[in-house]
């Protein structure tokens, strides 16, 4: 299940979306997010679903590939959902021994599952399109401006790309470590949830000490590399914006219109 | 011309406490002086803590010396101002490829380097590209590095070195993770870069095999250089690097045991060819040896009638030169 995690994780193949510039893609990730709460019908959420498949398409990531990020997040969906259909006041429809669901949580735990899988999928949408160095360059430069502000942004952006370029290999390296306490018998699905929870130690310990040794070889890397900080650095791929970012950006535009429109709807 | 110059270089690893007080003392480097000729291609060997990965960090600038001092291209690499252009000269590929590729696309992660140093845009390219080139890497540009084998993901490494446009590389067991086929890419891109492009090489190992080919083998011990030569010259010492704990390539210890077993074996035999041909020709005299002194079977082994094992020609004349010639079995070579 662990592998399964896609949020953050690069799709490398070549698509328009592909090759926005990462500040567009920043900014309408944001756009879409908000968008997501300023809709309350049917029609906004049908809307928003469909923009949502059709840069899908336009992007050319299998869409079983990105359904599959979901699995990961399963769980917290399934705790949201449960939360609002449970616990919201309201007319009540049927009950379940002391649990009554009431039609508006009914409404509020489908609205809040739908926004969640658009977020999630809305996100990981951006990752998979954009290379965390893009990222990171298009959150150096939009949030630039707060360099003014003593903000580190530039070391705030790299450690974020290293963050990013790391997650599969810890995770490789969690699945290892587990896979060879399991071998020594270490048990790690059943028990009780402070047995589990004590389990984890013996998976935590190594994985802690490997990731500090390896952030210790990667500033050595990055050092004898000459990286000395933001100052002065160049790069292999400037951002630039193109036509097709302004029309990004018009389109934007338009879904937002719309979904601010079918609030009244 | 000399690239790296390490002069009476004395390193200790030290462990403080929180109030900065020194705890504990470990030695790494002790007086090592070593000078490598630009465009050479040198093998560091040395058992485990011997203080090859020091020195090798000594030349990037990572480490300063204690005491002594340390020069790559006639520059001090104690002078901070010097740090930049002694890292853009001397580059550096470490052991482990996962923890020393920082992009997250290979090109981008070729670029890194020249980034850095504040290479303008197109020349970047051109560099990336041309160091993908190099290290034969080119077709994999657009992947990302996790993907990638052990033995590609060095060879980014390498390319991200080569597009600093390095005058010397320094690589600390570059194939230790790596698997035979891995290692063989890797070494051979190593040495096209000193062929061809004239890159001095650095290379630590414990792979003797791989010093075969060096120009210069240089063998540390404890903290300094205790032996310093061609590879045939090296390896030729058997018994000495036996005492440091240190292998030498199979086919030399086969030579050395053959010799050790009283055949006449020249010392410092480096190649399977060179054996083979020492082999050959020991035959060859072995047969007329046989002829003159034994019956007959030997030189017509494929009658076998008369009960003997009819050998193949290849195994047996060898049982005879062991019997014959252990009388004349040279000295130990050192
Ligand atoms: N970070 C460190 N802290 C303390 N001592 C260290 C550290 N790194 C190395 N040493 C010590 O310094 C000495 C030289 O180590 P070094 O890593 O240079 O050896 P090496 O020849 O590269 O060995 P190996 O073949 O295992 O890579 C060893 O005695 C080692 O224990
Ligand atoms: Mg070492």
């Amino acid at each position: 299940m662990i592998r399964d995690i896609t949020i953050g994780q690069y799709y490398p193949t070549d698509s328009v979306i592909h090759r926005l510039d990462p500040r567009v893609k920043l900014a309408s990730t944001m756009l879409f997010l908000i968008s997501l709460f300023l809709t309350e019908s049917i029609v906004g959420y049908v809307f928003a679903g469909a923009a949502l498949l059709a840069v899908i398409r336009i992007s050319r990531i299998p869409f079983k590939y990105i359904v599959r990020g979901l699995k990961a997040v399963v769980i917290l969906l399934f705790i949201s959902v449960s939360f609002n259909l449970f616990l919201t006041p309201g007319e009540e429809i049927f009950r379940l021994g002391f649990l009554k669901v009431t039609r508006e949580g009914l409404r509020t735990a489908l609205y809040m599952a739908v926004r969640l899988i658009y977020l999630i999928i809305g996100s990981s949408l951006m990752t998979l399109t954009t290379t965390p160095n893009q990222l990171t360059d298009g959150l150096e430069k939009s949030l630039g401006f707060l360099n003014k502000v003593h903000v580190p942004v530039h070391e705030i952006a790299m450690m974020m790309s290293i963050a990013l370029r790391f997650i599969p290999i810890l995770i490789e390296e969690t699945d290892k470590i587990m896979k060879a306490q399991m071998a020594r018998g270490a048990d790690f699905d059943t028990g009780n949830l402070m047995q589990r929870a004590r389990a984890m130690v013996p998976i935590l310990v190594p994985l802690f000490i490997s990731a500090f040794r390896r952030a210790a070889d990667l500033a050595q890397a990055m050092e004898a590399r000459c990286y000395h900080g933001g100052a002065g650095r160049t790069k292999l791929k400037p951002l630039r914006y193109e036509r097709r970012d302004y029309i990004a950006y018009l389109l934007v535009a338009l879904y937002l219109v719309v979904m601010v429109v079918t609030r009244w709807l | 011309m000399k690239i790296i110059d390490a002069v009476h270089v004395f390193f200790d690893y030290m462990r403080k406490d929180e109030n900065d007080k020194i705890e504990e003392i470990s030695p790494a480097l002790s007086d090592m002086n070593l000078e490598i000729e630009k465009g050479s291609f040198v093998c560091v060997l040395g058992h485990n803590g011997s203080g090859k990965s020091t020195f090798a960090k000594m030349v990037n600038g990572l480490l300063l010396p204690r005491e002594g001092s340390v020069y790559v291209a006639d520059m001090d690499t104690a002078d901070d101002e010097l740090l930049i252009k002694i890292r853009e000269t001397a580059g550096m590929v470490f052991q482990n490829p996962d923890n020393q590729i920082i992009g997250n696309i290979v090109e981008e992660d070729v670029a890194f380097g020249p980034e850095n140093i504040g290479v303008p845009t197109a020349e970047i390219r051109d560099r990336v590209d041309e160091a993908l080139e190099a290290v034969n890497m080119t077709k994999y540009k657009d992947r990302s590095p996790g993907k990638l084998s052990g033995g590609q993901k060095q060879r980014v490494a390498i390319a991200g070195v080569m597009a600093m446009k390095p005058e010397c590389i320094i690589l600390d067991e570059p194939t230790a993770m790596l698997d035979p086929k891995g290692r063989k890419d890797v070494i051979r891109t190593v040495r096209e870069l000193n062929k061809r492009d004239g890159i001095t090489i650095v290379l630590i190992t414990h792979y003797m095999e791989e010093a075969v080919d060096a120009d210069r083998v240089v063998v540390m011990d404890g903290g300094r250089v205790v032996m310093d030569g061609t590879p045939r010259e090296i390896f030729s010492r058997v018994e000495e690097l036996k005492a440091l704990r240190l292998d030498v390539p199979q086919i030399t210890e086969l030579a050395y045991e053959l010799r050790k077993a009283g055949m006449p074996v020249p010392c410092g035999i480096l190649r399977k060819e060179e054996l083979e041909e020492v082999i050959m020709e020991l035959l060859f005299e072995g047969d007329k040896g046989s002829c003159d002194s034994t019956d007959t079977d030997g030189t017509e082994p494929d009658l076998g009638t008369d009960g003997t094992e009819p050998d193949l020609g290849t195994d047996r004349p060898e049982q005879d030169l062991d019997t014959d010639r252990e009388d004349k079995s040279e000295g130990a070579c050192q």
